[in-house]
């Protein structure tokens, strides 16, 4: 990243080039056959660092749901709160220690 | 047009993990739209969302200091005016409780008398947490910050009241007043949407959990600001036009949990529980609110 003189900044929402995933002890995983795709996950990730996703080609819990959208962590963002692993009401997601 | 699929506030901004402003900030964009116009009080929020050379914001997003964003926003909407551009154009204001309850407490009041067709946020995260936890008028009685330490001589941590900001908002006579939690996202997204429809002075109070100022874990920010509300701690409700008398509840818990439960996971409140007295006061304050809402069944 270049450094301009004065405050220039190059595009709206330019954080987004950063990388915040490095932050992360613990790393949440979506278990998609356990989720009900309800994006409760999505509506309270403070990044935002899930992201709704077409949902045909994940694994489901209920077929009836294959045509909803899935919510998909973006690792660079998320910084590892834990809170759609708190928040999951089929608790689908697992919180895993990041290992180097 | 919905824009909730479209995300208006960045990722790779730099909030502390487990912090609740980003999430009250996606959402009122979200509902907002592409048609607004930010103006961001100084704070957490101006502080992580712009890290030098970046800036989290995909909107016009202009950060002003403490004491004027209120005013800003004024200046904002009548330029509009003046210009004839203002109509569809959503104004809205971001500040936390330094900015809002005690440095900008008199651009408010201002923008609000002069009726300035503006939307103001307040996310309370209940001290002065940008600079390291120090307290503010909306701190709550009891809690621990820096400058109101918990020791032998002074076992209580701040021995003064919250101030009722947002009921202080209401006396203005201003259209629309509301408090709202995240952790109940659809009476927070119908407060957002109704003030957003009505012209006029608006006020939402929203309370924001912060991880490292309430002492608790990252992944409870959602468990406990629910428990605010359902403790009866942080009372939902609205105000239209400053009629006190007509105060709308728009959550009435079933059974109002304990204060405990709402204390208990944060290390601010830890000392409190050396000194029960101190709790039934608090349960005490909670329940003189709620008398004049509860009736009995």
């Amino acid at each position: 990243m270049k450094i301009t003189k004065g405050v220039v900044i190059s595009e709206p929402g330019s954080t987004a080039l950063e990388e915040t995933g490095s932050w992360r002890t613990f790393r949440p995983e979506i278990r998609y056959e356990k989720c009900i795709r309800c994006m409760i996950c999505w509506n309270y990730c403070p990044e935002p660092a899930i992201e709704k996703k077409p949902g045909e080609e994940y694994p489901v819990a209920n077929q009836k749901l294959i045509k909803m959208p899935v919510p998909v962590i973006n690792y660079q963002y998320c910084k590892g709160c834990g809170i759609c692993v708190n928040e999951c009401p089929t608790k689908a997601i697992d919180f895993v220690r990041e290992e180097k | 047009m919905n824009y909730e699929d479209m995300e208006f506030f960045a990722p790779g901004h730099r909030a502390c993990a487990g912090c609740a402003a980003p999430i009250i900030v996606k959402w009122v964009l979200k509902l907002a739209g592409p048609n607004t116009i930010v103006v961001n009080a100084t704070g957490c929020l101006e502080v992580f969302s712009t890290p030098y050379p970046h800036s989290a914001w995909r909107l016009p997003w202009i950060h002003v200091a403490f004491e004027n964003a209120s005013a800003t926003a004024s200046g904002i909407e009548a330029a509009l005016k003046a210009m004839g551009k203002k109509e569809g154009t959503n104004i809205i204001v971001f500040g936390g409780d330094g900015g809002t309850s005690d440095i900008g407490i008199q651009s408010l009041s201002g923008m609000a008398e002069r009726g300035h067709d503006v939307l103001y946020v307040l996310y309370d995260n209940e001290a002065y947490m940008n600079t390291g936890i120090q307290r503010s008028s909306s701190t709550p009685f009891g809690a621990w910050t820096t400058t109101s330490q918990v020791g032998p001589s002074k076992p209580l941590g701040k021995e003064e009241f919250k101030k009722p900001i947002a009921d202080i908002m209401a006396a203005h006579k201003i259209p629309y007043v509301a408090t709202a939690n995240p952790a109940f996202l659809p009476d927070f997204k119908a407060k957002v949407q109704k003030a957003l429809s009505i012209k006029g002075p608006k006020f939402i109070h929203t309370i924001s959990s912060c991880t490292t100022g309430w002492r608790h874990d990252p992944s409870k920010t959602i468990e406990i600001m629910r428990l605010a509300t359902e403790t009866g701690i942080f009372p939902l409700w609205e105000i239209e036009n400053g009629d006190f008398g007509h105060r709308k509840i728009t959550y009435m818990p079933k059974q109002r949990k304990p204060v405990e439960e709402y204390l208990k996971p944060q290390g601010r409140f830890r000392h409190l529980f050396s000194e029960p007295e101190k709790i039934k006061e608090i349960q005490k304050m909670v329940d003189d609110w709620w008398a004049q809402y509860e009736h009995p069944q």
